[in-house]
């Protein structure tokens, strides 16, 4: 499985789901002080094995099965960041994340202001989301905008393997609550290589996947992959299209997000959650205030509904599909 | 429920001794009285600065104080405190200044920082939710091997929270070293205990969670003093966690936004006053043993009237807000929107743009 690559860096073939376990385990090898906490994380391994195996390298006081309560384990993992700790707490779903959004948004994300620095909270949250895998209902959720919308957390969406481990690493590494959304439908969608030893992605900053001329398409977590397959079936058409997979949410990367814009003047953007009150409505106010004279069309949304996620027997008529993502894309070269 | 869980009183109402088991030093005596007195002078002034218009909404808790300084007096150097805002009796006794306290109050964040090297949270806000902060600390010292405890502190309504049945179960099933303090000061806001439960007691609800419960008078600042003490010595030997539910009674409000002769029934309030008050029970207990003294007293006063008059003003001479403060400590290195948000802020502030 282990490859080496030519500046010898040895790789492994993971998937996302593979990539994230690989991340934890490289970071708890180094730091004693990092520790998992959940719901089935530890002789389960997660209920989509992000933690496999762990439990056995690690030991029970390192990867905690939590009690069922997820204010508990948020709020549990408050008091051991505050005290020397860095928790990992995942939530199941992060459609299961409500009964704690009250610890992160009244301590989570404002221990640190409240006291001026004097204490914080170096905590990971990492929640599976989004649709597509069948699961029953409230479990697709997908509601990064409830996070972008609270000061004092950063929120990252890794849409590949490469980008789960280092992200997170880097997630783990910040000094402050990070939100870790993992597209479920992304989990064992496609292998990737990985480096075997620590790197990390820089929260912040997005990727450009292709470059083009014509138009702008943003996405992020699965929405990438529907992104991709809707740019290279445009490119059969003759449009060039500058996919960019925002990996973090807040902050937004503003110089990459502007220098696109300056260059195609036309922007879509592709996100899973619901439209209104979007994360993708902050990309567009960044691109209003950062690149408007270069708008050469209305920018353009491919979302979700305004409804909860449907059951899963309507959950492809709910998600983008790269269809609905073309037909914006010639929106938008057309207007 | 009320038969398994009597309520363990050292000292009554009359200031007799109810249980001579505990040997009691002048000195404890002494300095239960000063903290005692020190807090509720500092309640009181409290209220007429917020009368005044002097410092904003303010939580009293005049007739708590036996259960706040006799708890807080049972921790030890390094230990945690997971207060509300309703304890000041309590961080002041743990090391808080009488000005941060009042900074609170006066809407400035620095009354949230605690001195260096004591480890107050800031007051919970929310209901409950420092319950599991509590359990994690407490965690975190065991894992240290430290035998460092924290201590959480909350009311009544409080237990009818989730985040309070999350904490203690997590605390119970990972045997964390913590003591949920709970004052039962019979209301939340305007709504009685009655209404609020149908358990008879509070302490019973830890046998939920299979954790030891006492029930304590909350107004005997002795009783509180051991009983916490207990617990907590219990806790640094690894044995787990308690829960101590102190039976008290507030006089005043909830906050001085609001009203308590609309709910709380004043007569009886006064008679609680003459009857259980936890400093006038002291006072009689010493003036039976013969260590009541005028003159000491009138220092004593002295003393908390100076210190509080000196925070006062210490809290009005404070320096002026820094407006950066409001995007500074938000993460620990700056992200663009904040730092683009506080330029333009602070350009317009400075008259530099149109």
């Amino acid at each position: 499985m282990t490859t080496k690559t030519m500046t010898e860096v040895k790789t492994n073939k993971l998937t996302l789901v593979q990539a994230v376990t690989d991340g934890m385990r490289t970071m708890m090898k180094e730091h004693d002080d990092i520790l998992v906490l959940g719901e089935d994380v530890g002789q389960n391994g997660g209920v989509f094995r992000a933690t496999e195996g762990l439990v056995h390298e690690f030991g029970e006081d390192r990867v905690i099965d939590t009690p069922l309560a997820e204010a508990g384990i948020v709020g549990t993992s408050i008091g051991l960041a505050i005290n020397g700790f860095r928790p990992i707490a995942e939530m199941q779903f992060l459609g299961f994340v409500y009964p704690a959004y009250e610890q992160i948004m009244t301590h989570a994300s404002r221990i640190r202001s409240r006291t001026m620095s004097k204490f914080s909270v170096p905590m990971v949250i990492r929640a599976p989301y989004g649709g597509g895998i069948r699961a029953p209902e409230i479990h697709s959720d997908s509601v990064e905008a409830l996070f972008t919308h609270m000061p004092g957390i950063k929120v990252v969406v890794p849409s590949n393997p490469y980008d789960a481990k280092g992200l997170l690493i880097a997630a783990i590494e910040d000094p402050d609550p990070v939100l870790f959304m993992e597209p479920m439908r992304s989990y064992r969608a496609f292998k990737a290589d990985v480096p075997e030893s620590k790197y990390t992605v820089e929260i912040g900053k997005a990727a450009t996947l292709t470059e083009g001329e014509d138009v702008t398409v943003i996405a992020w977590g699965n929405m990438v992959s529907v992104a991709q397959k809707a740019v290279e079936q445009m490119s059969g058409d003759g449009v060039s299209c500058e996919l960019l997979d925002l990996r973090t949410l807040y902050p937004l990367d503003r110089e990459t997000i502007v220098e696109s814009v300056k260059k195609t003047g036309r922007v879509v953007i592709i996100h899973e959650a619901p439209e209104t009150g979007g994360a993708g409505n902050d990309v567009m106010a960044l691109i209003n205030d950062e690149a408007f004279l270069y708008l050469r069309a209305p920018m353009t949304k491919v979302a979700g509904f305004d409804a909860p996620f449907p059951f899963f027997a309507l959950e492809e008529e709910y998600l983008p599909t790269p269809a609905r993502v073309k037909h914006a894309i010639k929106e938008a070269v057309t207007f | 429920m009320e038969n398994k869980f009597p309520i363990r009183q050292v000292m009554d109402g009359e200031g007799n001794l109810t249980d001579s088991s505990y040997h009691l030093t002048e000195e404890l005596i002494k300095e239960m009285y000063k903290k005692m007195l020190r807090a509720r002078t500092l309640d009181k002034k409290s209220v007429n600065l917020q009368r005044q218009g002097r410092i904003g909404t303010y939580a009293p808790f005049e007739g708590q104080e036996a259960a706040q300084v006799g708890s807080a007096s049972a921790l030890g150097e390094g230990d945690w405190m997971f207060p509300t805002y309703r304890d000041h009796a309590a961080t002041l006794t743990f090391g808080h200044s009488v000005s941060t306290i009042m900074l609170y109050w006066k809407g400035r964040v620095e009354g949230c920082v605690p001195p260096d090297g004591k480890n107050i949270f800031p007051p919970a806000v929310p209901i409950a939710t420092q319950l599991p902060h509590a359990t994690g600390a407490a965690l975190a010292e065991k894992r240290k091997g430290t035998d460092r405890v924290a201590i959480a502190y909350f009311g009544d309504g409080a237990t009818s929270e989730g985040d309070f049945h999350e904490g203690l179960n997590f605390a119970s099933v990972f045997k964390a070293p913590v003591v949920f303090f709970n004052q039962n000061n019979g209301y939340a806001i305007s709504v009685p205990i009655e209404k609020q439960m149908n358990s008879k007691t509070i302490a019973q609800k830890g046998l939920a969670y299979d954790m030891d419960s006492v029930r304590v008078d909350g107004n005997d600042v002795f009783a509180v003093y051991f009983e916490t003490q207990k617990a907590i010595e219990k806790a640094r030997r690894g044995e787990g966690p308690t829960l101590i539910e102190a039976v008290t009674w507030r006089y005043g409000a909830h906050t001085t936004a609001d009203d308590p002769t609309k709910y709380r029934d004043q007569e009886l309030s006064l008679e609680k006053r003459n009857q259980i008050d936890p400093l006038l029970r002291l006072e009689r207990y010493m003036e039976k043993q013969g260590m009541w003294d005028a003159a000491w007293m009138e220092q004593v006063l002295k003393q908390c009237d100076e210190e509080i008059e000196k925070a006062v003003w210490e809290m009005e001479n404070y320096p002026e807000p820094d407006v950066n403060d409001i995007f500074d400590h938000v993460f620990k290195e700056p992200v663009w929107p904040l730092e683009r948000q506080k330029e333009a802020y602070l350009s317009q502030k400075r008259g530099e743009t149109v």
